[in-house]
């Protein structure tokens, strides 16, 4: 299998290209610029056939013109970050409304003011009830594999919704790994053509798409959407399989769990902070902790029954947000406990929100996270629910 | 089906109908009449794009259409882009677009829709140079909202947000020159049209199906609910915006402007002819119908004289 040492974006660029995207509509910003770049260079390379390149004015016609393609039956992708998932933000729930499988690499940056180009994923969960599915990539690797098999959930027939891929700003996006790429042909038959749900062109029977709702009817659309959601779950995993059989990189959890077997306490996460809490897990089960993580892979749809599976067995979850939603608490913290609410699992929670705005999360801050809630589970009582880590006080 | 003998003698237009009868528009709607103009010119093969404007409603709620040809309804200031990416797919695909036997991609939108919150997405698309259509009707404020000031509403006109009354708070800015703002991207093709002169229109239609680049109408559709004018008037009031120069008929092509009017030796009508009929401008007062008269034909005369030099 083809070797590459690549950045984040340019695994996302790379992963655009092998889905044969057929239009590409995109503005830039600071940390995704790379992306859209090297799509470009692309198609000056003569290294892609049949893609349109769409340099917009704005992300919100960004969106609007992959709206306008992916409509008309093309394979559609972009990529943005921050302001400019913001700015996109009425058109992302058009999208999903209209059952349109546009595929959107979002590179996770802090939202101004005041200015910042740095990691958090606030950006990306405030998305959250756009009807989009959402995929947190751990490295470079998985932000690859991920935009594969985005666009294969997104167009599934029992899907049709979009799908954001989401990667850490400069962590990943600017960092060189080594990623595996398989060939074309390999892919090919893993994501043929887009067959859609339905094309503008069809003059022969002519429809509209997006007409006025009335009560009569609309609350049956979000319904469907609703349930298009639970049977992503599905096809998430059946996807993540296959990946895995034909690339040998298998993600048929929708949350990752690493030595969570025996564990008595869970970091849980998302994202690019995940590959550093691994590397504590490591060193806290040699010094004798009992310690999992589980890397939350999906957030939307939420993985809520393996979620449930695993707080069965395990003491304390420490969730570790690097987002906050103002007046409640981080957001994967938030919906976690949301889930277990109704369940017998009923493990100690607590929440530790990290690293906004790019400040680092270290092996040692995990350690120190990981003493805390040893205490807190020989107390059988929280200290505090919720604790902005490394705070200049 | 069959025309009758002595109606091909007289019939300019297509016969064949793609706007449907149970559409929603108000009686008298000059929106709804232009819409069924470019429905004909184009045989039922365009793509539609409609923002929020009366034409999402005129169109019909879901499940139902009153277009024989596919249509996609989107967000109010998105036409310019979504057209954009509509062409994009197209020739991606391989699909022919313009011409005879191409897709014609047709954006309809507002003047709130273009010459406002749509302005930078119209702005882009020209600028990229889309083969696509462009069509802003121009019903002179957001009437779908209930009738609030555009910046394409004229001076002096009564809307909700602009009311008249005792402190004289009616629109106190001249209308948009949007055609500018748009030859100013140097368009392969724009023109000005109106619902009273459909073969015009027609022809302007069918010059844009067969140019390359982008392209631009602004059509002048008078709407009776938000002008506050008789409904068997619109067509009269199209009339006599064009007989009084207030909006005048030309095209714009290769840096030439093209003035073409019906009766071009006429001087124009009076103004106040074509004010007298609409309730909107009630609130003017004399000084005001001498400052909007002025203002109409300054404008007049320049674009004489870009005809004249650029014609
Ligand atoms: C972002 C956004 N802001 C406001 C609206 C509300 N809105 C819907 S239609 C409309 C006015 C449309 O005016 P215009 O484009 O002139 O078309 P008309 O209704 O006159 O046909 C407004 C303000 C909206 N749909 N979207
Ligand atoms: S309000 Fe005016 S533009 Fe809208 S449908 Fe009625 S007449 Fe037509």
């Amino acid at each position: 299998m083809p070797k590459k040492v690549v950045s984040g974006n340019y695994a996302a660029a790379y992963a655009a290209k092998h889905a044969r995207v057929e239009v590409v509509a995109a503005y830039p910003i600071t940390p995704q610029t790379s992306i859209i770049e090297k799509i470009a260079e692309f198609i000056a390379n003569g290294e892609v056939e049949n893609l349109q390149y769409v340099p917009v004015e704005s992300e919100h016609s960004a969106m609007a013109a992959c709206i306008g393609a992916s409509a008309t039956g093309a394979r559609a992708f972009t990529a943005t970050s921050a302001q400019g998932l913001a700015l996109m933000h009425e058109m992302l729930h058009w999208a999903a409304g209209a059952r349109l499988p546009i595929v959107m690499v979002d590179v996770n940056r802090a939202m101004a003011p005041p200015w910042s180009v740095w990691d958090d994923q606030t950006d990306s969960l405030s998305q959250r009830d756009t009807g989009w599915l959402q995929f947190y990539a751990e490295n470079n690797q998985e932000v690859y594999d991920g935009v594969l098999m985005a666009f294969k959930i997104a167009e599934h027939e029992k899907v049709n919704l979009p799908v954001m891929v989401v990667e850490s700003a400069f962590i990943l996006s600017h960092t060189y790994d080594v990623v595996d790429m398989p060939e074309q042909e390999e892919i090919d038959e893993f994501l043929p053509p887009r067959k859609p749900l339905y094309t503008l062109t069809d003059f022969e029977n002519p429809f509209s798409v997006g007409a006025l709702g009335t009560p009569a009817d609309y609350y049956e659309f979000r319904y469907k959407i609703a349930k298009a959601m639970e049977e992503a779950k599905k096809v998430i995993k059946e996807v993540g399989k296959e990946y895995g059989e034909r690339f040998g990189r298998d993600y048929s959890q929708m949350i990752e769990l690493y030595k969570t077997d025996d564990a008595e306490i869970v970091f849980m996460g998302m994202g690019s902070l995940m590959g550093t809490v691994k590397e504590a897990v490591d060193m806290l089960r040699s010094e004798g902790y009992k310690v999992g993580a589980a890397k939350v892979r999906w957030f939307r749809p939420f993985p809520k029954e393996e979620l449930y599976e695993l707080a069965k067995n395990v003491e304390g979850i420490a969730v570790l947000d690097r987002n906050f939603s103002f007046g409640q608490e981080g957001i994967l913290f938030n919906e976690s406990k949301g889930v277990l609410y109704n369940t017998d699992a009923k493990p100690i929670m607590k929440n530790y929100i990290v690293g906004l705005g790019g400040r680092d999360l270290t092996v040692n801050d995990v350690k120190t996270i990981a003493k805390n809630m040893r205490e807190i589970i020989q107390k059988g009582k929280l200290d505090r629910e919720i604790e902005w880590y490394h705070l200049k006080r | 089906m069959e025309l009758p003998a002595d109606v091909k003698k007289r019939l300019t237009l297509p016969f064949e109908e793609h706007f449907y009868a149970g559409h929603t528009a108000c009686q008298g709607c000059g929106a709804s009449l232009g819409l069924r103009y470019v429905l004909k010119a184009y045989g039922g093969k365009a793509i539609f794009t409609i923002p929020a404007c009366c034409s999402t409603i005129i169109a019909g709620p879901w499940p139902y259409t009153a277009l024989n040809a596919p249509l996609f309804h989107t967000a109010f200031e998105t036409t310019g882009a979504v057209i954009s990416g509509i062409e994009a797919a197209l020739k991606a695909k391989g699909y022919k677009v313009k011409g005879e036997d191409g897709i014609m991609v047709v954006g309809w939108a507002g003047d709130g829709g273009t010459a406002d919150i749509g302005l930078q997405a119209l702005s882009g698309f020209l600028e990229r140079g889309h083969d696509a259509l462009y069509i802003m009707y121009d019903n002179e404020a957001y009437m779908n909202t209930g009738i609030q000031r555009s910046s394409s509403t004229p001076y002096g006109a009564w809307t909700t947000n602009t009311p008249g009354g005792k402190r004289h708070f009616i629109e106190q800015r001249p209308k948009k020159k949007v055609i500018d703002i748009v030859i100013a991207h140097k368009p392969a093709y724009a023109a000005t049209a109106s619902i009273a002169y459909p073969e015009d229109f027609m022809r302007k239609l069918k010059k844009a199906q067969t140019i390359r680049g982008p392209s631009f109408i602004q059509l002048f559709a008078p709407c009776p609910t938000g002008w506050r004018s008789p409904t068997d008037k619109s067509i009269e009031l199209a009339r006599l915006a064009v007989q009084t120069a207030y909006f005048p008929l030309f095209e714009y092509e290769n840096g030439k402007y093209k003035i073409n009017m019906p009766s071009p030796n006429k001087e124009p009508k009076p103004l106040e002819e074509y004010l007298k009929l609409q309730g909107r401008f009630k609130y003017m007062t004399k000084e005001d119908m001498e400052i909007l008269q002025e203002w109409v034909l300054k404008e007049w005369e320049e674009l004489k004289k870009k005809a004249e030099l650029f014609g």
